[in-house]
């Protein structure tokens, strides 16, 4: 498809409000959208939001030989995607002048800066290295894009753990994920890329543009940093002369914004990693809000007027109907509780008496579970998360196993009724069932 | 295709309904063909409006978009069979639909036509005669990027879509080019529908505040022009987050508007 054009009005109008000093969205002219980073299930795996831009980050790694000039050093591998679902001017398959610059930059940024350790990559020097390869998507184009995928990356590859190799002598152990702890990369600082916008033949500056502001300016400047105030690589584009003191307080002001922003990754590097440490639930579906039809929710609408900025503001981004659903936390044991509901824990290792019961209740509840499914697709306008009164206290006993269900029916389950709980778990109607089931250790 | 048996459709008015549910019509009064009747117990066949998302199959009405079904009363009152059906969904993306009065913007000069974007697949095309007053030697001022305001007289899926500024009586009524100032921007088409609706509390609300001009296409695009850039900001940024905000939200920040 062909990109929608920009009209004069709207060029025009970009250009007067420039002039007076304002943005479409209400920002100041040195004033960064917010920046949320979300992670998957996987480690490696994560989503960053510029304001409406989107980029997807995800690591991988593999081992290989290694490269026969440098063979003690691992191979890093960047890939940045232009989705067509980002805008309607990208097609798949197509290397556009973007796409190039888009790669060329995060190469820059990520692998001259050096940020990751390429020596403690490699395994057996001349012969098995690791290859790491971060692929981002954009996912959605509201400018900036640069900054929103370099984020993403650094934020991957922070995230990310790799398998953990041990070597004697000859003889070198792969460790999966269940006999050993996966080990994070050795990541050296974080560089960040901060994008400004020029106009007028360098008379305004703009940080962070939208996609508007993207069309109609004469000039950009891209500088990646990281905390410790050193450059990792400037480009500049589209012509224009820049002044020294410009690029000047560009690098001053690029500073100042790396900082908030690492500040920002390495509290959402922590949280995620609490959360994983304390069993809770994580991954895409805990960052998206349920219970409404558009999920895809502004943040905050900023309305652009001089002295009640902050009063509508604050109004504004207090905005969101409240969800009617209080989920109480459930308490299995004293000190473990759960919140909300997730998906079927999977924990491999059942004890051989337990293995028949098991193997039964699970083709059952697969069974009524695709049924809850398919109910609950046809009625999601009356759909509510089931509400429970009060919290239930579950059995201390780990060789149970025990279905979560309504409080009118039993909350507990054990052995001796196995029967009949079969029963009544395949007559419920549009519940969710939620099933733990302990490993007998 | 259709998953099991359908479901009446009044029954479903006001409900969620997802694409594949059939729809079964209320049953045509006289099947019993044989008794005569007489003067005004003759059931009306009124005609029922299948609207958008919706489409005939043999069992009554299949739905082709999910969200929520909608019903209106023909005007003949509440006795009279037929009426319309529709499904309100949330979209962006536009397709073009004869009759429909959008914003496209001018993307190339060709000849005798213009070629206007106007969100949908295909642009559509714009002859230079079919503005009021037009003629051969009185062209119109018509440049690549300007925005036009017109109204669709061809719009299928195999033809290219024809656009014209004048109605069928050649007067121009509120068609033709828009102004050079003012902002163009874009929001989904249900929002639009409900702008549209007569006596929408949005428009009337925001007019208490401060005099502009509003265009609204409806494929999404909307232009407005106030006095000042501030001014219009604020009324651009107002219609955006109307799609989120509940009717007291909105008032809420009006109010906190109009006291300054």
């Amino acid at each position: 498809m062909k990109a929608t054009p920009l009209s004069n009005c709207e060029r025009r109008f970009l250009l007067r409000a420039l002039q007076e000093g304002k943005r479409l969205d209400g920002r100041q002219c040195y004033d960064y959208r917010n920046v949320r980073v979300s992670f998957g299930p996987d480690y490696g795996c994560c989503v960053v939001e510029l304001g409406k831009t989107r980029v997807l980050g995800q690591v991988s790694c593999e081992l290989v030989p290694p490269r026969p000039n440098r063979p003690t050093e691992g191979i890093l591998f960047f890939n940045v995607e232009l989705s067509p679902m980002a805008a309607p001017g990208f097609e798949p398959g197509r290397q556009s002048e973007l796409l190039v610059e888009l790669n060329s930059l995060i190469e820059r940024c990520l692998r001259n800066s050096e940020c990751i350790d390429t020596e403690s990559l490699c395994v057996v020097a001349g012969e098995k290295v690791w290859q790491i390869r971060l692929d981002l998507h954009v996912l959605n184009h509201d400018g900036n894009m640069i900054d929103a995928a370099s984020i993403a990356g650094i934020v991957a590859l922070c995230h990310f753990r790799r398998p953990d190799v041990s070597v004697q002598g000859e003889e070198v152990t792969v460790y999966t994920p269940e006999e050993r702890d996966p080990v994070p990369l050795s990541i050296h600082h974080m560089p960040i890329c901060v994008s400004f916008a020029f106009f007028q033949q360098g008379t305004y500056l703009l940080v962070d543009p939208t996609e508007r502001e993207e069309r109609v300016m004469d000039g950009f400047l891209v500088i990646a940093m990281n905390k410790h105030r050193e450059i990792c690589t400037i480009q500049s584009s589209g012509g224009i002369m820049l002044v020294k003191e410009q690029v000047l307080r560009c690098s001053k002001i690029t500073a100042v914004k790396v900082t908030e922003i690492t500040e920002v990754i390495q509290k959402a590097l922590e949280n995620d990693q609490k959360v994983r440490k304390e069993g809770g639930k994580f991954g895409f579906a805990e960052s998206i809000p349920n219970q409404k039809i558009t999920s895809f929710k502004m943040g905050s609408t900023a309305v652009d007027t001089n002295n009640v900025e902050e009063q509508a503001e604050e109004i504004i981004t207090k905005a969101e109907p409240p969800s009617e659903v209080v989920a109480k936390p459930i308490l299995h044991t004293p000190g473990t509780a759960q919140i909300g509901e997730g998906i079927e824990n999977s924990w491999g290792d059942l004890e051989e008496s337990e293995r028949e019961e098991a193997v039964e209740e699970e083709s059952e509840s697969e069974v009524t579970a695709f049924e809850c499914q398919k109910r609950e697709s046809e009625d999601t306008s009356t759909m509510k998360e089931t509400k429970e009164d009060e919290p239930i206290v579950l059995s201390d006993s780990e060789e149970e196993e025990v279905v979560i269900l309504e409080p009118q029916e039993l909350p507990k389950k054990t052995r001796t009724q196995t029967n009949s709980k079969q029963e009544n778990t395949s007559k419920k109607a549009c519940n969710r069932k939620r099933r733990k089931k302990r490993a007998a250790h | 295709m259709a998953a099991g048996s359908g479901v009446a459709a009044e029954a479903c008015v006001g409900q969620v309904v997802l694409p594949g549910d059939v729809l079964l019509l209320p049953a045509h009064p006289d099947e019993d063909g044989e008794q005569l009747r007489l003067g005004a117990s003759v059931a009306p066949r009124g005609r029922l409006l299948c609207g958008p998302g919706l489409r005939r199959c043999a069992a009554g009405l299949l739905v082709t978009k999910c969200g929520l079904l909608r019903h209106r009363q023909p005007s003949g009152g509440a006795a009279a069979a037929g009426g319309a059906y529709w499904v309100d969904s949330q979209q962006k993306r536009y397709v073009p639909v004869k009759g429909d009065h959008v914003i496209g913007i001018v993307t190339a000069k060709a000849g005798d036509v213009f070629k206007l974007d106007v969100g949908g697949s295909e642009q559509a095309s714009l002859s230079y005669l079919a503005f009021e007053g037009a003629t051969k030697r009185n062209r119109p001022n018509v440049q690549v990027g300007d925005l036009i305001y017109g109204q669709f007289l061809v719009a299928n899926k195999d033809m290219e879509p024809e656009m014209v500024c004048i109605d069928s009586k050649g007067r121009s009524s509120g068609m033709g080019i828009i102004g050079q100032d003012g902002f163009l921007f874009k929001v989904s088409l249900g929002l639009l529908r409900k702008l549209l609706a007569p006596k929408c509390e949005v428009i009337q609300e925001l007019s208490q505040l401060y005099p502009f001009e509003l265009v609204l296409g409806m494929n999404g695009r909307i232009w407005v022009k106030a006095k000042t850039v501030q001014q219009t900001l604020i009324i651009v940024n107002i219609l955006e987050a109307c799609e989120y905000m509940t009717a007291d939200q909105r008032k809420q920040a009006l109010a906190k508007l109009s006291g300054h």
